[in-house]
C-alpha cells in the first residue's frame, strides 16, 4: 500500500492507504477529521469540499494518493483558536446553517469563491454555489453570509 | 423579561459553533471500538417470489462475520413495523394492515425491499461479499401507479387487499355537493398528480447497533427525529424486549423533514446483529442506496372541481383522489391522506363539499410524511382551483380569495372536515404580501419581460397548515452551581431548539442564556419524549417548557421563603427574582437554586435541589397560514422557468426567534419550489425500477434555482397554547408549490395553456406551449 504524506491544517501527517482510498476517506477514517462530510456518491453535493493547495476541491473526487505532498485545509483548520474565520462568523451571524451537515463544505467552497472573485454579485454567488447542495436553508441566508463575508475579507 | 436573549429576539444560535468548526457528531462520525460494517442486500425486483437464497459463498468471503436473511429473523421471532395510526383508530373506516419485515421472506413487494444483511470487518469486505449472495427470484407482474393499481385485473400487492385498496376515506356531503355543482354559474376543474418525492436530507440515515453483554444492554445510535419512537418500535415491536434494555442515542442529525420520524429495518437489523456478534455493527448507506432504501413522500392523483357564482363566491368543492401508499402502510404513512382530506377546505368558507380518496398499495417503496404531509396536497389542490375559478369568471385572483376568506371574527371555525381553526386574519396577511410584492405594478413588469421575448406570470396562494400534534414533556433541572439544564422530549435536528428553548427558559426564569444547557436525543437521559415532526416543538415542547418553568418557580418559592424569611403567600416572582411583596427584599432564581442544594437545612418536604417537570397535551391544533406571491419568467424557446421574485407573509403566531422562523420559511419555500420545478421520484410504470436514483437524475434545488426571498410577518397569536405560537416548520413548503405553478399557468395562459403538471420541467413547459400553439 502506498505511503503518503501531506500537510493537513498545518500539521505534517502520513499514512498508508490503498490505491482506491479517496482523500475524504483519508481525512475522515485515517485522521479522524470528521468535519468533512460525505453527502453523495456522484460528486454532486459539495459536502466534502476542502482546500487543496489553497483551492476548494471536492475531496470525494480526489484519490488520497494524488494529494501526496499537498497542503490541505479542512473545516477543522479554519478557525484561529477561538476566533472564527470571517466566513464562519458570517454564517453564524446570518443564520446560514440549520442541520449543519452541508455547512463545512459550504464554508470551504464559499472561501474559495471569494478568493477567486472578491467582488461577487448575488448572482455570482448563487452560480458559484452550483456544486453545493443544502436541503435546509433555502440558500437565502447562505448567500447573504457570503456577500457579507466577502466585504469583511476584503477589508 | 426584556433581554436580548428573551422570547422574540433574533438570538444567534448557540449550536452553530460546533457545526461551523466541523465538530458536529453525525452517525457516520461515530466509530466504536471493535466496530464491524453492515451492508444491506435488497430486492432488484418490484414484485417477485424468492425461490432460494444461497449465502454460502458470502459467508466464507474474506472478513465476513455474519450473513443474515429473513429466515434467520423468523427463526429468532423478530416482529415487523406496523402502523402508528390508521383511520379506524380515530373512527374512520377499517383498513388493510401490513407488517413490514426487517428482512423479507417468500416474496418481495418493491425494489429496495431488504433481503439480507452482510456484516464484515470492513465496509469494502461487506460490499464484496454482498455481491456473492445468490438469490433466485421468480419475478411477478408489478403495479406501480395508483391509477393502474385500482384497475380490474391489476396485479395484487397483497392477497386479500382487493383492488389493492388499503382504506377509503370520504368527508362531506355528496348529494348537496353534486346539486351545487350541477347548477353552478361556473365550475373550475383541475387534474393533479401531486408527484412523488424523496426527502434527501443531506445526512443519509445511518445506524450503529451495540451490545454490552456484561449489562445485557443494547445501544442504538441512529439518525432519527424521534429517539423514543425508535426505541418503542425496535425494542417493543421488532425485537420483543423491554424498552429499557435498549438505549437510543441521536446526536446531531443532518435534516429529517419527516423521513427520519419513522423507523427503518436497518435500525432493528444492526441491534439484532450486534447482539449476535457482541460487537458494534455500523450501517451507513451511500446516497444511491439511501434513495432506494428510504421511504418516499406525496404521490396523490386527483380530479378536483370548484363551483362558483358570478361574484366569485364559492358554492361547492369536490375532489376524488388516489393516494399511493407503496407496498406497505408503515408508521405514520396513513396520516398523509388523512391530513390531505382534513385540511382540504383551506382558508375559505365553502357551503358544501366532498373530498374522498382511496389509499392503495403498489409495488413501490412506502410513502410516508414528507415536509407538510398531506397539507401540501390539500393547499395545492384548493389553491389551483381558486386560480382556475378566478380565470374562469375573469376575476382578480386576490379578489376571489378575499371574497371567500374565513373572517377573523369567525374563529374558532369548524371546517366540513372537522378541523377547528384557532385564529387568523387572512385578508390582512394577503394585503401585506400584495403590498410587499408591488402587486399593482405587475403589468409593467410583464410588459418589460415581453419586450425581452419572455413570458412573465404572477402566482399567488394562501396556505394553511396544521401543527402541534400530541402531548410531550420537558424537564428543567438546576444543578448545585446554579446553572440550568433543559431536558427535552422533542428532538432538534436543524431547527435550533438549543437556542429557542434557552430563550424561553431564560426569559421565564431569569437565568442567563449562557448558563443554560439542552439535553435531548438520548433515551437514558430523557425519561420520555415524542420527538420532533409535524412542526410540533414550539407549540407542544415550548408549552411544556413553560409549564416546567412554572413548576420550578412554584418549588423555588418554598426555598426562597426560607431564605427571605417570608411566607410563600408574601412572595412574588418577577424578572427572575423572588420578591417579598411591598418590600425591597429580593433574591434571584439562581441563588435560590444553589440554596436548594445545601446539604443540611431545608426540611424533607422541600426536597433536595430544584427542578420542575412540565407537560402539555394538545387539545387544539394551531393553524399557521400565510400568503405567497411569486413571479416567474419563462423562455418560450426552451421552456425554462426562472423564479424572478418571491414573497411570503406568514402568520406563525407569536414568534420566539424571528431569525430562525425566517430560516424555516426560506428552507420550506425551496422544498416547495423543488417539487414545483425540479424534483420527481420516478419508477418505471411496468417494472417498478427506480429511474431517478441519484443526484444526477433527481434534481435537488440549488442556489441558482431560486431568488432571494422577501418575507414579512402578520402574527395572530394562537389561543391553542400558552405561548400563542403556531408551528413554523412546514408552511413555506405548503404554500410554495401552488404559488409557483399558478405563476407558470398565469404566464402561459395567453398562449392557451390551462394546466401544468408537477414538476414543471423545461421539457414539460415547452411541450405544453407547443401543444397549445
Ligand atoms: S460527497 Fe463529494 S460531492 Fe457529494
Ligand atoms: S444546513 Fe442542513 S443541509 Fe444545509
Amino acid at each position: 500500500m502506498p505511503q503518503i504524506r501531506m500537510t493537513v491544517n498545518g500539521k505534517e501527517v502520513s499514512g498508508e492507504v490503498e490505491g482506491r482510498t479517496l482523500l475524504v476517506q483519508f481525512l475522515r477514517d485515517h485522521l479522524g477529521l470528521t468535519g468533512t462530510h460525505v453527502g453523495c456518491d456522484t460528486t454532486q453535493c459539495g459536502a466534502c469540499t476542502v482546500h487543496v493547495n489553497g483551492r476548494a476541491m471536492k475531496s470525494c473526487t480526489l484519490l488520497a494518493a494524488h494529494a501526496d505532498g499537498a497542503d490541505v485545509t479542512t473545516i477543522e483548520g479554519l478557525a484561529d483558536g477561538d476566533t472564527l474565520h470571517p466566513m464562519q462568523e458570517a454564517f453564524r451571524e446570518h443564520h446560514a446553517l440549520q442541520c449543519g451537515f452541508c455547512t463545512p463544505g459550504m464554508v470551504m467552497s464559499a472561501i474559495g469563491l471569494v478568493k477567486d472573485n472578491p467582488k461577487m454579485s448575488e448572482k455570482d454567488v448563487r452560480h458559484g454555489l452550483e456544486g453545493n447542495i443544502c436541503r435546509c436553508t433555502g440558500y437565502h441566508n447562505i448567500v447573504e453570509a457570503i456577500l457579507d463575508a466577502q466585504t469583511k475579507m476584503g477589508a | 423579561m426584556a433581554s436580548q436573549f428573551g422570547i422574540g429576539q433574533p438570538v444567534r444560535r448557540s449550536e452553530d459553533k460546533r457545526f461551523l468548526t466541523g465538530r458536529g457528531t453525525y452517525v457516520d462520525d461515530i466509530n466504536l471500538p471493535r466496530q464491524t460494517h453492515a451492508v444491506v442486500v435488497y430486492s432488484p425486483h418490484a414484485h417477485a417470489d424468492i425461490k432460494s437464497i444461497d449465502t454460502s459463498a458470502a459467508k466464507s468471503a474474506p472478513g465476513v462475520l455474519l450473513v443474515l436473511t429473513g429466515e434467520d429473523a423468523q427463526a429468532d421471532g423478530l416482529g415487523g413495523y406496523g402502523q402508528a395510526l390508521m383511520p379506524e383508530d380515530v373512527g374512520g373506516p377499517p383498513g388493510f394492515r401490513t407488517t413490514r419485515p426487517v428482512l423479507a421472506t417468500g416474496r418481495v413487494r418493491h425494489v429496495g425491499e431488504r433481503v439480507a444483511l452482510v456484516i464484515a470487518e470492513t465496509e469494502e469486505q461487506a460490499r464484496d461479499a454482498a455481491e456473492l449472495i445468490e438469490i433466485d427470484y421468480a419475478p411477478l407482474p408489478a403495479t406501480v401507479l395508483a391509477e393502474d393499481a385500482v384497475k380490474d385485473g391489476a396485479p395484487l400487492v397483497w392477497d386479500g387487499a382487493e383492488n389493492n385498496l388499503c382504506f377509503p376515506l370520504m368527508m362531506g356531503d355528496a348529494d348537496a355537493t353534486e346539486k351545487a355543482i350541477a347548477s353552478a354559474h361556473y365550475v373550475a376543474k383541475v387534474h393533479i398528480y401531486n408527484n412523488r418525492l424523496t426527502t434527501n436530507p443531506m445526512e443519509m440515515r445511518g445506524t450503529i447497533g451495540d451490545y454490552n453483554r456484561a449489562m445485557d444492554e443494547y445501544t442504538l445510535y441512529t439518525s432519527t427525529q424521534n429517539p423514543h419512537g425508535v426505541r418503542a418500535e425496535v425494542a417493543g415491536h421488532i425485537l420483543h424486549m423491554h424498552e429499557t434494555k435498549l438505549r437510543v442515542i441521536a446526536r446531531d442529525v443532518g435534516g429529517g423533514f419527516g423521513l427520519k420520524g419513522g423507523v427503518f429495518p436497518e435500525d432493528a437489523l444492526v441491534v439484532w446483529a450486534a447482539g449476535k456478534l457482541e460487537r458494534p455493527v455500523k450501517w451507513v448507506p451511500s446516497r444511491s442506496e439511501a434513495m432506494i432504501l428510504d421511504d418516499d413522500g406525496r404521490d396523490q392523483t386527483l380530479d378536483a372541481e370548484m363551483a362558483v357564482d358570478k361574484d366569485g363566491k364559492i358554492l361547492a368543492m369536490r375532489w376524488i383522489a388516489l393516494n399511493n401508499l407503496g407496498a406497505y402502510v408503515v408508521g405514520p404513512g396513513a396520516v398523509v391522506p388523512m391530513f390531505a382530506l382534513g385540511m382540504s377546505q383551506g382558508v375559505y368558507k365553502i357551503p358544501t363539499m366532498l373530498v374522498a380518496t382511496k389509499a392503495v398499495f403498489t409495488n413501490t417503496p412506502p410513502t410516508t410524511p414528507y415536509r407538510g404531509a398531506g397539507r401540501p396536497e390539500a393547499t395545492y389542490t384548493i389553491e389551483r382551483l381558486m386560480d382556475a375559478a378566478a380565470r374562469g369568471i375573469g376575476m382578480d385572483p386576490a379578489e376571489i380569495r378575499k371574497r371567500n376568506f374565513i373572517q377573523p371574527s369567525e374563529f374558532p371555525f369548524e371546517t366540513h372536515t372537522h378541523q377547528i381553526y384557532d385564529s387568523g386574519d387572512y385578508a390582512t396577511a394577503l394585503d401585506k404580501c400584495l403590498e410587499l410584492s408591488d402587486y399593482k405594478n405587475f403589468a409593467k413588469r410583464r410588459a418589460e419581460s415581453e419586450k425581452a421575448g419572455k413570458k412573465r406570470g404572477l402566482g399567488l396562494s394562501y396556505y394553511i397548515d396544521n401543527t402541534g400534534i400530541f402531548n410531550d414533556r420537558m424537564e428543567l433541572r438546576f444543578d448545585p452551581s446554579g446553572s440550568l439544564t433543559i431536558v427535552a422530549g422533542t428532538f432538534s435536528h436543524g431547527q435550533g431548539h438549543e437556542t429557542t428553548y434557552k430563550q424561553i427558559a431564560s426569559d421565564l426564569l431569569g437565568v442567563p442564556f449562557e448558563d443554560i444547557k439542552l439535553v435531548q436525543g438520548d433515551t437514558a437521559a430523557v425519561s420520555f419524549g415524542r420527538g420532533t415532526y409535524a412542526s410540533r416543538s414550539a407549540h407542544v415542547g415550548g408549552s411544556a417548557l413553560k409549564a416546567a418553568a412554572e413548576a420550578v418557580i412554584e418549588s423555588g418559592k418554598k426555598f426562597a421563603g426560607m431564605m427571605l424569611e417570608a411566607g410563600e403567600s408574601d412572595l412574588e416572582f418577577v424578572d427572575g427574582l423572588y420578591k417579598v411583596t411591598g418590600t425591597d427584599k429580593a433574591i434571584p432564581m439562581t441563588e435560590v437554586a444553589k440554596f436548594a442544594y445545601i446539604p443540611a437545612g431545608p426540611p424533607s418536604e422541600l426536597g433536595t435541589g430544584l427542578e420542575g417537570v412540565g407537560n402539555f397535551a394538545t387539545t387544539m391544533s394551531s393553524f399557521p397560514n400565510g400568503a405567497h406571491v411569486c413571479e416567474v419568467e419563462i423562455d418560450p424557446d426552451t421552456g425554462k422557468v426562472v423564479i424572478d421574485r418571491f414573497f411570503a407573509v406568514d402568520d406563525m403566531g407569536n414568534i420566539i426567534n424571528p431569525l430562525l422562523v425566517a430560516g424555516q420559511i426560506h428552507g420550506g419555500i425551496v422544498q416547495g419550489v423543488g417539487q414545483a420545478l425540479l424534483e420527481d421520484m420516478v419508477y418505471d410504470r411496468e417494472s417498478g425500477q427506480l429511474l431517478s436514483g441519484s443526484f444526477l437524475d433527481y434534481a435537488m434545488p440549488r442556489a441558482d434555482d431560486v431568488p432571494s426571498f422577501q418575507i414579512g410577518m402578520s402574527e395572530v397569536p394562537s389561543p391553542s397554547n400558552p405561548l400563542g405560537v403556531k408551528g413554523a416548520g412546514e408552511g413555506g413548503t405548503v404554500g410554495a408549490t401552488p404559488t409557483v405553478i399558478n405563476a407558470i399557468v398565469d404566464a402561459l395562459e395567453s398562449a392557451g395553456v390551462t394546466n401544468m403538471e408537477l414538476p414543471a420541467t423545461p421539457e414539460r413547459v415547452w411541450r405544453a406551449l407547443s401543444k397549445a400553439a
